[in-house]
């Protein structure tokens, strides 16, 4: 094409529909496959996973949920699968890593956007991001060859203090290994902490100026302004990040399987070991055939609806708090 | 190229130089490229601009001029279809570019981008190298060789080439304000296209750089039509041929819509308009 | 100009007391074991994390060296010696081709949700599921490849482990290229397209450009994570002892897979070898991150 001006053959050019015009329709239909993608994989993962876990599904009905026996290799009669104890696994952990990371990450949250010097932030910002970069395996490793020998001592002694206190001293009772509930749920809350600040912090940094400006000007200490205007306007955002560290911990897979001790097992000690949905499947499929494959599949399925049911709801409520204290609509 | 020493003296010198061109009179004689026939512009249901009609002339200036809120940069952008990105704007009437409606179905936006090019309020060059953001448009239009040459003499006509020809290749981000303007400008010219629209060129620039960019406007007309649009009126009555007055009126709903006033040989609308309302306008902040 | 602070002196007479002794000790007490509390949370999170690089560094120091990175793994846990290369080698396979998939695919998808379906219904719910794909657990991204790949192709390789790979980086790098790409000016676009450019051109050549230092390095974040998943790799790779540089032909295996396999045995030697995969992981990993963290600081000194 050659540039002229002023061009005599104006008129008929801008008439042309030139050379470009596909290329603007088929790069946006391009642009929208690849955004297409990502429904495409999640609904793919619906149907395959659900697909093969049919025969575990069909042979146990609703008893896959409710039975707490999984026996892939029964000396007499049928294999049973039960998902019970996994899904009281992976609850108790999870809720033990929120126990603990919350109440931590909501404080380096605070300290990062309303306390910290200016000299601090930086470092603060880094330990957290390292804290994230750090793999899971790797804390497992350390959780099962350190953690765990360095914390029976710990359980042996809670137990002794506070084993006769009733309610209280069936939480804690008889220490065996280091590889407990407790441990899993340690271990998980650091990994949670990143995720769960991150959030937190970045609703506390939607919390307007003029805010905690009227705050302060009322005469209120440092803290009296946190209560009285950041934490009540970010109270959404919160529980929208302690969501998404839920779902966190309830999929993860490497660290507990380290460090969770492997027993299938019901029981309020949380110094005895257990085991969660995602560790059976890490630490079986290997040796699963037939229905086992799909029992534990099956396991898999249950994982992703109930992640993918927390992911949602804590995004949306993430998105309606943020959305909110911009002012802007949903 | 031109001293310094002579620009900064020229603002002082040179009211209304331009003006001797069109003391023909034949304001209305058809040598326009463009023409605004019957155009509205509607935002949603907001009628921003009402019923405006007006040539543009073949390498003249064409200036716009009014109160804020009147309307000037929004017929100015339906002049190369940039309003078709802002969601719910609607253009009626005719924009006529060689006599064919810019908005008729078959047109097609990018063509007439290329023949009726921009710069914009804020200096925007791109985060590339000053011979990349003038190469762009080339490139983009499947310009092949003789890049060099085309740069090279988009850089000469905006007045740049003397300051930049010995760092082509550094980011067009560490020119000042005023230079990076000029290269806005050789951007678009660099793709030669017949009309250049300018949207308040000079209002992020000091007095030295705006200085600059009104000579080369002037010179500019030798092989464009420039239309510009200036909240400066000192500035329409340097660099233009003609100027249309615009001003938003209230209707009978409270609405405000841009409506143009006046258009005239701009010696003429600022000496002796022929409307009471621009004369009040010109009067009240021009004396 | 410095800011000191107000001045602690008690006004001589009749005027308000200014000074914190005005305020009531009770107030003043909660804001002292608040602030304390707060402090305390950092320190919290400090702790576990100077331990863990601490016991990488010590543990996996001592069994580093050149023959740890080149040689074979033993395929006897107890025996002593050996390395991890072909983890090494299946590792930065693995994740380098997840990252060719994920990412150009990712940057697709991000532009577009940032330049063609901003809030339109459809964009919002990709955005939405893209958000919730990042939460899914990676052992149910190993399950999916391992049903929909593995099977279908019947063996276990390595490209089955960049699959997954990519599957759980593809979120991650749509939403971060996309909050690049929202930072772009719009100015630069408008003066792209009144030089009558396309919308693609302009799109590829003035928009991806601007916010290339910024996709590179939230992708540098993606793959840095993904180096370190373990549960799909376990899945669907399978093990080999010697390194296989055929992602297509044959079982792979990667760092985390080993740390994960090593970590449980009873034996000195595989712990060993797991502490040093851990180390190597680690100096892995946190390459990338000191990368990304680079190449944003030196964009954002460009831009302004």
């Amino acid at each position: 094409m050659t540039l002229t001006n002023p061009s005599p053959a104006a008129e008929v050019a801008v008439r042309r529909r030139g050379h470009g015009a596909l290329g603007d329709r088929v790069f946006s239909w391009w642009t929208l496959g690849t955004g297409l993608l990502v429904l495409a994989i999640l609904g793919l993962i619906l149907v395959t996973t659900v697909r093969e876990a049919w025969p575990a599904f069909d042979a146990m009905g609703p008893r896959f949920v409710t039975e707490r026996v999984w026996d892939p290799n029964p000396a007499t009669g049928d294999a049973i699968f039960g998902a019970l104890s996994f899904a009281y696994g992976t609850a108790v952990s999870s809720l033990i890593a929120l126990l603990f990371a919350v109440p931590v990450s909501v404080g380096i949250a605070l300290f990062l956007t309303e306390l910290a010097p200016r000299r601090l932030r930086g470092p603060a910002v880094t330990v957290i991001d390292l804290l994230a970069a750090v793999p899971s395996v790797v804390f497992g490793l350390w959780g099962i060859l350190v953690v765990a020998p360095a914390l029976v001592p710990v359980y042996q002694w809670t137990h002794d203090v506070f084993g006769g206190v009733p309610l209280l001293g069936r939480l804690v009772g008889p220490v065996g290994s280091g590889r407990t509930f407790m441990t899993a749920g340690l271990i998980l809350a650091i990994m949670i902490t990143p995720i769960i600040t991150s959030i937190t912090r970045e609703v506390f940094g939607t919390v307007p100026r003029a805010d905690k400006d009227a705050a302060l000007a009322l005469g209120a200490t440092r803290w009296e302004m946190i209560r009285g205007a950041v934490l009540p306007h970010s109270f959404g955002g919160i529980v929208g990040a302690v969501m998404l560290g839920l779902g966190r911990a309830m999929g993860e897979t490497i660290a507990v399987a380290l460090v969770i001790g492997g027993a299938t097992n019901i029981t309020a000690n949380l110094f005895a070991p257990g085991n969660s949905m995602a560790a059976v499947i890490v630490q079986q499929f290997g040796e699963s055939t037939g229905t086992f494959t799909a029992a534990l599949i099956g396991l898999g399925v249950v994982l992703f609806a109930m992640t993918v049911l927390i992911n949602v709801f804590a995004r949306v409520v993430v998105r309606r708090a943020e959305a909110r204290m911009k002012g802007g609509v949903a | 190229m031109v001293s310094d020493t002579h620009l900064i003296t020229r603002p002082s010198v040179t009211v209304h130089a331009p003006a001797a061109v069109t003391t023909s009179g034949a304001a209305f004689a058809d040598t326009s490229v463009m023409r605004l026939r019957d155009v509205s512009v509607h935002y949603g249901n907001y009628e921003a601009v009402r019923r405006t009609s007006m040539p543009i002339q073949r390498n003249q200036v064409t200036a716009m001029i009014g109160p804020s809120g009147c309307g000037k940069s929004t017929v100015l952008r339906t002049l190369n279809r940039m309003n078709d990105s802002i969601p719910g704007a609607r253009v009626s009437g005719d924009v006529l570019f060689h006599g064919q409606d810019l908005y008729a179905r078959h047109v097609d936006p990018t063509q007439v981008r290329r023949r009726i090019g921009m710069v914009f309020q804020k200096p925007n060059p791109f985060p590339k190298s000053i011979y990349d953001n003038v190469a762009y448009g080339l490139r983009i239009n499947g310009v092949k060789g003789r890049l060099d040459e085309h740069v090279e003499a988009a850089l000469t006509q905006a007045a740049l080439w003397d300051e930049v020809k010995d760092k082509l290749r550094t980011s067009a981000l560490a020119l000042s304000g005023g230079q990076q303007q000029r290269l806005c400008i050789a951007r678009t010219i660099a793709v030669k296209p017949e009309v250049i629209l300018m949207d308040e060129p000079c209002s992020a620039l000091d007095p030295i750089a705006t200085a600059k960019i009104e000579e080369l406007i002037f010179e500019l007309t030798h092989d464009y039509t420039i239309v510009i649009v200036t909240h400066n009126m000192q500035q329409a009555a340097r660099v233009s041929h003609h100027t249309a007055f615009f001003t938003a009126e209230v209707d009978e709903r409270q609405e405000r819509h841009g409506r143009l006033v006046e258009f005239s040989p701009t010696d003429q609308l600022f000496t002796n308009p022929a409307d009471k309302r621009t004369e009040d306008y010109i009067t009240g902040r021009f004396g | 100009m410095t800011l000191t602070a107000p001045p602690t002196f008690r006004p001589a007479g009749g005027g308000p007391d200014l000074t914190r002794a005005a305020l009531s000790g009770r107030r003043r007490l909660t804001n002292h074991l608040a602030t304390a509390a707060i402090w305390a949370a950092v320190l919290l999170a400090v702790v576990p994390l100077a331990l863990v690089t601490y016991t990488v560094i010590t543990r996996g120091g001592g069994v580093m060296s050149l023959s740890f990175l080149t040689e074979d793994i033993p395929n006897s846990y107890r025996r002593d010696g050996g390395g991890m290369a072909p983890a090494i080698v299946g590792t930065l396979l693995i994740t380098g081709t997840a990252a060719l998939m994920a990412i150009p695919l990712g940057v697709f998808g991000a532009i577009y949700l940032n330049e063609y379906g901003k809030q339109r219904p459809l964009a919002r719910l990709i955005r939405l599921m893209a958000d919730v794909m990042t939460g899914v657990p990676s052992i149910v991204m190993g399950l999916f490849v391992y049903l929909s790949w593995v099977l279908l192709v019947g063996a276990q390789t390595g490209f089955a482990g960049a699959l997954a790979l990519a599957c759980l980086m593809l979120p991650v790098v749509i939403r971060s290229s996309e909050e690049m790409l929202r930072l772009v000016p719009e100015e630069l676009r408008q003066a792209s397209m009144a030089l009558g450019a396309r919308k693609w051109q302009t799109t590829l050549t003035v928009v991806l450009p601007a916010a290339i230092s910024g996709i590179t390095s939230g992708s540098l974040l993606a793959v840095a994570r993904a180096a370190g998943e373990t549960a799909p790799i376990i899945i669907v790779t399978g093990i080999v002892f010697s390194p296989n540089w055929n992602l297509f032909d044959g079982s792979n295996t990667a760092l985390p897979a080993q740390i994960f396999r090593n970590a449980s045995q009873p034996f000195d030697a595989a712990q060993d070898r797991a502490w040093g995969a851990a180390l190597t992981l680690i100096v892995i990993v946190l390459g990338c991150t000191v990368l990304a963290r680079l190449i944003s600081r030196r964009f954002a000194t460009k831009e302004r």
